[in-house]
């Protein structure tokens, strides 16, 4: 018998000729056409697309790998690159429930049928509030980048000021994007550095801050790593100008690191990529914003806050959407800046990572990465030439390696690595000239000591 | 033994049960669920415990209070919570209007797991990415075709973010040539998508909303009365939620062109559009698709997702940078748009999703492309004459001429019985079916909003027109049973008053919920 083409694409079972027929006679067309007579002739597609002709799943599959196959990972090789995006360790429950096809393919559904998701998200919410200390935390926002601009923009709602200081150490492209969001109301302004300590300069925090100042944001960790000491004292500041704090925080380190809330922050945010999402080429960013159960805070989120409600039926556990009225989707001319879909199953995922870790797993993970990162950078400090840290500061995770020492700069240096199989840190000579030729690198749990024994090696024949 | 009985034209479902605890409630102390690597001994000889090196102050005072599972018990957990939701691979998800859920390629899903994706690093050497970034570079050329457009950037990851990215890029303009002082208003349409107008307005501008006519339709007339040299951009929906199409479409983009305006066009609803007709055609300088909509990428639970944002090319200079560009021999990111709006997300956007989107479209090729289209259509067509049929529902303004989706409403259904579309809402789930009401603006009485896509056999529509079916007849003759409902379903309805909008009550995590009713901790389950 021979094969018959096209009779229906596997995605599209209403292609079948017979049922197509029938449908049309049931809304009396003669054909298929007809459905579009509603648009003008002028602006129907005469040509056919310019694309490349269907394939099957077999085809398909083999076409896409060959061409991820060009790409070098970071299993086969060893990466040192953090700057935004970590390469943790990833439990395989992490992967199994994410995949998982019902919290996949879910949108927007209602308590009564996707009970579930939400449950799982008011998980999460919990679960990161337990880890920043704090009360309330939003579903995911794009990224930690969003989720500052939009606690900034929070926190010039609560004090009714329109002026935001940012330390100058931040990312780069992190401020590109605070500032696009924030404009053009908002003026941002950045406050300088210790240039020996890397922690936020107090002198020119003091002369930038007034009555005008919405919020400070600074990072713990920092961009460039290291611990930021004077918390409590920003803090201070703040509250006495009555301004609010605001910190940024990589949630990998809050086993071991002292929470914002107990400094005085006001408002938490950061990224829940390290909580057992993959690197993904940058595609497993997602921002977290939390704050105190305060109606004066939670009235200014834009996000979804799902909170517990309870059924008709004691004993049963219900989920809803805690001041709906505050969102665009319910005003959409006054709801507070916008939401939309944003990066749920991240946060599921990152409370399946926080259920399995716990308190003790969470200090583990951060003791691993600290004496990881130490090493790597006690080690490398013993090359001629190369300062790791450039900052006399306590690191976690990140650290800055200067090799203005060495007569070479870190294109070349890395160049070498390459060839070696190395992902070096990110060159920071163009974002940072005042710190020359320096980059920040990254050491986390997932290092062995014979990858950063070959780090140091490598650097050495290049430098040496 | 009997086959199951097909005389009832609805399921006799029951959603999974498992009365599942919230997971602090399944602490015990001692447990784990996982092992963190730890660092060498050889490491540790060197540097010692590591953790007291922390400056006192800034050492972590009091352990999170996480709970501590063991690795089965969190697995169960969150699977029995996957069991009790209805993702559109269980349920026939048309009941989500304006969000295009259609099936999801298994295929796509096991390519986007492959190691050479999900362990790149977004700031790798640009040779170690060629194959990421070709694919990317493929998609950006498929979509070009798709819309008429000359460059595409995918960086930002939700409709939403594209509408706000669309919003920077019309200040940019105006701010380029000195006109952004002068031109403060964007003008929008009322059956747009609320991101249209919220996004804007953070962008600074005040919003001015053309009303429909009696058939549904935006008037010309009443956009060219308020085009002005205020007028900074236009933004619409075209269908729009209600499923009308906008013949004139052309004639508003030349009139705010006229006035010194951006056109841009959300094409939210474009799923009923590949291959028929296009943004460039219609007179639009920037558009954008939802790649976890219009192209197959899941929606997981609401993200991340990805808006591939296009432009014409005289607008790449302002597109957020990095864009993947190609130089006949290597893949490179181009990061010298001399306008740029800077950046909306973090690195390149969400790469999963651009090549879940561009291996959908290798899937269906430009024929299949436009087989989507024309089926979605003839679905949600053949759906629109079934549901005109049920007792008290309706299709408020012009008859005929809908596309992807049409916005319905049980406006009689309500009067003669009292039942409303929120407990038509609990009642679906009864019967393993998803339904949304529908978001702002809240015009159209009682509304519900149908979007068949193409992915749903007749069989799937009658059976859905079914349900719908038999809950109009469940209003007309009982209806405490539909305001009841559900039944089926995990839990029975919310007692919602105070809850949700009460700071004195409302729970936003456990530890308030908690603190707020007097309980103590629970230990074990």
């Amino acid at each position: 018998m021979a094969r018959e083409e096209n009779v229906s694409h596997p995605y599209i079972p209403n292609t079948v000729p017979e049922v197509q027929k029938e449908m049309l006679e049931e809304i009396g067309l003669e054909n298929i056409d007809e459905l579009y007579e509603g648009i003008p002739e002028s602006l129907i597609l005469k040509d056919k697309m310019n694309i490349p002709s269907s394939l099957t799943e077999f085809k398909l599959r083999k076409e896409i790998e060959s061409s991820l196959n060009l790409n070098k990972n970071c299993d086969e090789n060893t990466n040192f690159m953090g700057a935004g995006c970590w390469q943790h360790f990833v439990p395989a429950v992490c992967d199994e429930v994410n995949q998982r096809s019902e919290f996949l393919t879910a949108y927007a559904g209602e308590p009564y049928e996707d009970h579930g998701r939400i449950q799982a998200l008011f998980e999460y919410q919990s679960l990161v509030a337990e880890l920043v200390d704090m009360e309330v935390v939003n579903v995911p926002t794009f990224d930690w980048a969003q989720a500052a601009s939009t606690s900034l923009r929070m926190a010039c709602r609560i004090t009714g000021r329109n002026e935001v200081l940012l330390p100058r150490t931040i990312d780069p492209d992190k401020l590109r994007i605070i500032k696009n969001y924030c404009s053009p109301d908002i003026v941002c302004e950045v406050v300088d550095y210790e240039s020996s300590s890397g922690q936020l300069d107090m002198k020119d925090l003091k002369g930038k801050v007034s009555t005008n100042t919405a919020a400070v944001y600074f990072e713990n960790p920092s961009f460039l790593g290291f611990i930021e000491e004077k918390g409590d004292e920003i803090s201070k500041l703040c509250h006495e100008l009555g301004a609010l704090s605001i910190v940024g925080v990589d949630p990998s380190s809050l086993g071991v690191i002292e929470t914002p809330s107990q400094y005085g922050a006001d408002i938490v945010c950061g990224d829940l990529q390290p909580l057992g999402m993959h690197m993904n080429y940058g595609g497993g960013q997602a921002g977290f914003i939390a704050t105190r159960d305060e109606e004066k805070y939670v009235q200014e989120y834009p996000s979804r806050l799902f909170g517990i409600v309870p059924t008709e039926v004691e004993g049963e556990y219900g989920f809803g959407d805690i001041t709906f009225e505050r969102t665009s989707l319910y005003d959409r001319l006054n709801g507070k800046e916008s939401v939309g879909t944003q990066t749920a199953l991240w946060g599921i995922t990152a409370g399946v990572y926080l259920s399995l870790l716990g308190p003790n797993g969470m200090y583990e993970l951060g003791q691993t990465i600290l004496q990881n990162s130490q090493y790597a950078q006690e080690q490398l400090s013993k090359l001629k030439g190369v300062t790791s840290s450039r900052f006399n500061s306590l690191n976690f995770k990140e650290f800055v390696i200067d090799f203005n020492g060495t007569g070479k700069s870190v294109e070349e240096i890395h160049q070498h690595l390459l060839k070696e199989g190395i992902f070096a840190g990110m060159d920071l000579s163009e974002s940072f000239p005042e710190l020359g030729q320096s980059a920040l690198y990254c050491v986390t749990e997932v290092h062995s000591k014979n990858d950063i024994d070959k780090l140091v090696k490598a650097i050495q024949d290049v430098v040496e | 033994m009997k086959p199951i009985n097909r005389d009832y034209k609805v399921r006799n479902f029951h959603q999974a049960k498992w009365d599942e605890p919230i997971i602090f409630e399944l602490h015990q102390s001692g447990e784990r669920g996982v092992m963190i690597p730890e660092a060498e001994e050889g490491i540790v000889s060197k540097v010692g415990d590591g953790v007291s090196k922390i400056p006192s102050k800034m050492a972590r005072k009091k352990s999170p209070n996480l709970p501590e599972v063991s690795q089965a018990r969190v697995l169960r957990h969150y699977l029995r919570l996957s069991q009790q939701t209805l993702g559109s691979d269980i349920n026939i998800e048309i009941g989500q209007g304006t969000c295009t859920m259609k099936y999801i390629p298994k295929i796509n899903e096991f390519l986007i797991r492959n190691p050479k994706l999900t362990e790149l690093h977004p700031l790798q050497d640009e040779s170690t990415v060629q194959g990421v970034l070709g694919l990317i570079y493929q998609l950006d050329l498929a979509m070009r075709e798709i819309s008429g457009m000359d460059y595409f950037s995918f960086q930002p990851s939700g409709g939403t973010q594209a509408l706000f990215t669309m919003a920077s890029i019309v200040r940019a303009i105006h701010d380029s040539n000195g006109e952004a002082e002068q031109r403060d208003e964007i003008i929008t349409t009322m059956f747009s998508h609320p991101g249209q107008t919220a996004t804007a307005i953070v962008k600074g501008y005040k919003i001015i909303t053309l009303q429909p006519d009696e058939d549904g339709f935006p008037k010309l007339e009443d956009l060219k009365n308020v085009v002005s040299e205020r007028t900074a951009g236009f933004v619409v929906a075209n269908p729009e939620d209600t499923g009308i199409f906008n013949p004139q479409i052309k004639e508003f983009t030349d009139v705010v062109h006229e006035a010194g305006g951006i056109c841009y066009y959300d094409q939210a609803n474009a799923n009923g559009l590949l291959g028929i007709t296009r943004a460039k055609e219609a007179g639009f300088d920037m558009c954008f698709f939802n790649l976890h909509k219009t192209f197959a990428a899941p929606h997981m639970c609401g993200g991340p997702a990805t808006g591939a944002l296009g432009v014409v090319e005289e607008l790449k200079e302002f597109l957020p940078a990095p864009i993947v560009a190609y130089n006949g021999d290597t893949y490179f990111l181009e990061d010298d748009m001399k306008n740029s709006v800077g950046k909306v997300r973090s690195f390149h956007g969400v790469p999963q999703t651009m090549i879940r989107a561009y291996s959908w479209i290798r899937s269906l090729g430009p024929e299949g492309l436009k087989q989507v289209a024309q089926t979605a259509v003839l679905n949600s067509n053949y759906l629109y004459h079934k549901i005109l049929k049920i007792k008290g529902a309706s299709a408020p303004y012009v008859i005929g001429n809908r596309f992807e989706q049409v916005r319905y409403s049980w406006e009689k259904m309500t009067e003669d019985t009292g039942v409303t579309t929120e407990d038509v809402q609990r009642r679906m789930p009864d019967f393993g079916l998803h339904y949304w009401t529908s978001h702002h603006p809240y015009i159209v009485p009682q509304p519900f909003t149908l979007e068949p896509t193409e992915s749903y056999s007749k069989e799937d529509l009658d059976e859905y027109v079914a349900a719908l079916t038999q809950i109009s007849k469940e209003a007309y003759e009982e209806p405490e049973k539909v305001k009841n409902a559900p039944y089926n379903s995990v839990i029975h309805k919310m007692d919602e008053r105070d809850y949700l909008d009460n700071p004195e009550k409302w729970a936003i995590s456990w530890r308030v919920y908690l603190k707020k009713t007097g309980k103590t901790k629970v230990t074990s389950f």
